[in-house]
């Protein structure tokens, strides 16, 4: 709401002048870069996977985005996530089963991620006492657990591996896919 | 329409859930996403879905409610259905829905109570805290509930987990705190009639075994004007504490929040001030009857405790030392525990107060290892009532691995095809049950919202079973 108010207060025709860097407000939530507002919707997924390859240069998209591989059952995915963008969002927008019942309030353990680096871990600030709290109640936690809403991507972070619990998780029938009826 | 068509036609696997709280919505949806050619129909005695998440969660923690917006994308599903407002036991029978159904999930929680079975229980101001829980969430079958909160400035509640903690907070909380939420209105009104000031969170064991996660102790902790009582003596640990805490982060810090509070606490309470003790190494013995009021409850009496190690587990146990105390309170909240209760035809182990089961499966009885076919439990009925919302995911998961597993193995699809969700329909209708469906429970949901912010509240609930039928056929 309030960054598509600001864009059309600015208009897209202001950022012809720029300096290439392009211009990015950010929210609490997550951090979008304005390029262009014809397009603009509040669906981030529609603003990177459409409006921004069309008009960015290349290099500025490379340079605002970094490489997370998720770890889960089913082997790992590398995705790029932009700055700004917390993990359980960008999990949320490359279909990667990161569960996230409280949508990010948190009030609940159920985007429990695992920092596979302790490099990178050490990277992040410490959790809040609120995260911890909900830490303690994490299925399989570890030294290095995080919540996924917590950790917001920056570019000291590129590169970044995540395991999803559910790949530790060793069910009897771990791995087995039903097929369809 | 044609995919739907399309869907009906190959839908083999006919499912049935029992209970629409976090462990039957998780089992739901895993079910659907692991079975293309499924159709789960959830089935609720209430006309409401979502279980403790609406009649469990207390009012003022509306982010642990979100976690509706996820059910409610399930019952969306065009493979899924909501009956509300069906009672299995009375509307239908367990024979009848295995009969209909290819699977049947039962994860219909714990409407029940632990007891401690001591002289005196039955005197009038003694509940159980689930009933105060359904009274100040709006549980239909509370709303005539009404805890006497005007003739005493003193409440006991018996245990020290979350839900003791929910009930102490609600209490204590200056209620126009609580005019925000969405706590039924005729709690709100008594609680601003309250003359409760003290509230005693009483445990049989010490500060480092108490029940309760960080989260909420920090939280009770936090109220405004509120003076904390944690005897000092109390704190002290004995190496068989510093062992229980090395191995669970949750008691260490939990003990830590104590150890802060009682530190940093004003040595009295100013005038008038709220007041929140936590005594600990007490076990209740007998319920205390007043001298000039018959028949209601004026104290418990109390037997001192000391811990002793418990055989192989690592855990202490509380011990009765002879030694005994009374302490006088107008109402008593006990929260030790909700109790399963089985409906016929189902297996149910009395003592554990669950259904014997093997990875979800029903076990048909407990010397062999028998498992019933097409029967499967999840959540509390499962593994007792404990853990949080998020601890129904990894249930259900289990569960509906189970399932998968027997119909890989053919113990399920035989030839036979299943009446499924028309045949349910149909019998409901023979008996004319009022089934509330999820675009019903949309009625009552938008009109709740609508009451709630004429009272500036998120959603002001309906607690009579009537207003909520009537409301869906507006």
């Amino acid at each position: 709401m309030f960054i598509s108010k600001i864009s059309r207060l600015v208009g897209a025709q202001a950022f012809k002048g720029l300096p290439k860097a392009p211009i990015t407000i950010r929210s609490k939530r997550s951090f979008f870069p304005l390029v262009q507002n014809d397009y603009f919707e509040p669906s981030s997924h529609r603003l990177f996977s459409t409006t921004a390859t069309e008009t960015s240069p290349e290099e500025n998209e490379e340079a605002q985005k970094i490489s997370v591989t998720f770890f889960d059952n089913d082997g790992e995915r590398e995705i790029k996530v932009p700055v700004g963008m917390s993990m359980l969002e960008a999990a949320h927008e490359n279909d990667i089963e990161l569960e996230g019942a409280c949508e990010g309030s948190l009030a609940c353990s159920t985007c429990h991620v695992v920092v596979m680096d302790v490099e990178q871990y050490n990277k992040l600030e410490d959790p809040t006492d609120e995260e911890n709290d909900m830490l303690d109640l994490a299925f399989g936690l570890t030294e290095t657990s995080r919540l996924g809403c917590q950790v917001i991507a920056k570019p000291e972070l590129d590169g970044l591996r995540l395991a999803l619990p559910a790949a530790t998780r060793n069910f009897a029938v771990d791995g087995y896919k039903p097929k369809p009826h | 329409m044609v995919l739907a068509m399309f869907v009906r036609k190959f839908s083999s696997l006919r499912v049935c859930v029992v209970g629409s709280g976090p462990a039957g919505f998780y089992t739901a949806e895993k079910m659907l996403k692991a079975h293309e050619g499924a159709e789960v129909d959830i089935i609720d005695r209430l006309p409401t879905p979502f279980g403790l998440v609406r009649s469990g969660v207390a009012p003022d923690h509306p982010e642990t409610k979100i976690v509706i917006n996820q059910f409610s994308r399930v019952a969306h599903n065009e493979r899924c259905s909501f009956f509300g407002n069906v009672s299995l036991g009375s509307s239908i029978s367990l024979s009848e829905l295995r009969q209909i159904y290819h699977v049947v999930v039962l994860a219909y929680g714990a409407e029940s109570d632990r007891v401690f079975g001591i002289s005196g229980e039955e005197l009038k101001g003694v509940h159980s805290a689930r009933e105060f829980v359904w009274w100040y969430n709006g549980h239909p079958d509370y709303s005539k509930f009404t805890p006497d909160l005007q003739s005493t400035d003193t409440a006991i509640v018996l245990g020290q987990g979350n839900v003791a903690l929910d009930v102490a907070r609600i209490l204590l909380r200056p209620p126009k705190e609580l005019a925000t939420t969405d706590i039924a209105t005729h709690a709100l009104d008594a609680l601003r009639e309250s003359s409760i000031r003290k509230v005693y969170l009483v445990g049989r064991r010490g500060p480092v075994q108490a029940a309760c996660t960080a989260k909420e102790l920090r939280e009770i902790l936090a109220i405004k004007d509120l003076h904390i009582n944690i005897k000092e003596a109390d704190l002290l640990k004995t190496s068989a504490d510093e062992e229980e805490m090395k191995n669970n982060r949750i008691r260490r810090r939990v003990f830590e929040l104590l150890s802060k509070a009682s530190s940093s606490a004003a040595p009295h309470p100013s005038l008038g001030q709220r007041e929140l003790h936590f005594t600990f190494f007490r076990k209740p013995e007998k319920f205390l009857e007043s001298s000039d009021r018959s028949g209601y409850v004026d104290g418990v009496n109390f037997e001192k405790t000391t811990l002793k190690g418990s055989a192989g587990s690592g855990n202490q146990i509380a011990a009765g030392t002879g030694q005994y105390e009374d302490l006088n309170c107008g109402l008593v909240l006990k929260s030790i525990g909700y109790k399963s209760v089985p409906v016929d035809g189902l297996p149910f182990d009395h003592s554990k107060g669950v259904v014997p089961n093997i990875r979800g499966r029903v076990v048909s009885s407990s010397d062999d290892a028998q498992t019933e076919d097409g029967l499967y439990v999840c959540g509390w009925l499962k593994r007792g009532p404990t853990g949080i919302i998020a601890t129904n995911l990894y249930d259900a998961e289990e569960t509906v691995a189970s399932i998968s597993e027997d119909i890989a193995k053919k113990k399920l699809t035989s030839a036979s095809s299943k009446p499924g969700r028309e045949g349910l329909s149909q019998l409901l209708e023979n008996r004319n049950v009022q089934v509330v469906t999820f675009t019903d429970w949309e009625k009552i949901d938008s009109e709740e919202k609508r009451l709630g912010s004429l009272k500036g509240k998120p959603r002001e609930k309906i607690t009579d079973w009537n207003d909520l039928l009537q409301v869906t056929t507006k």
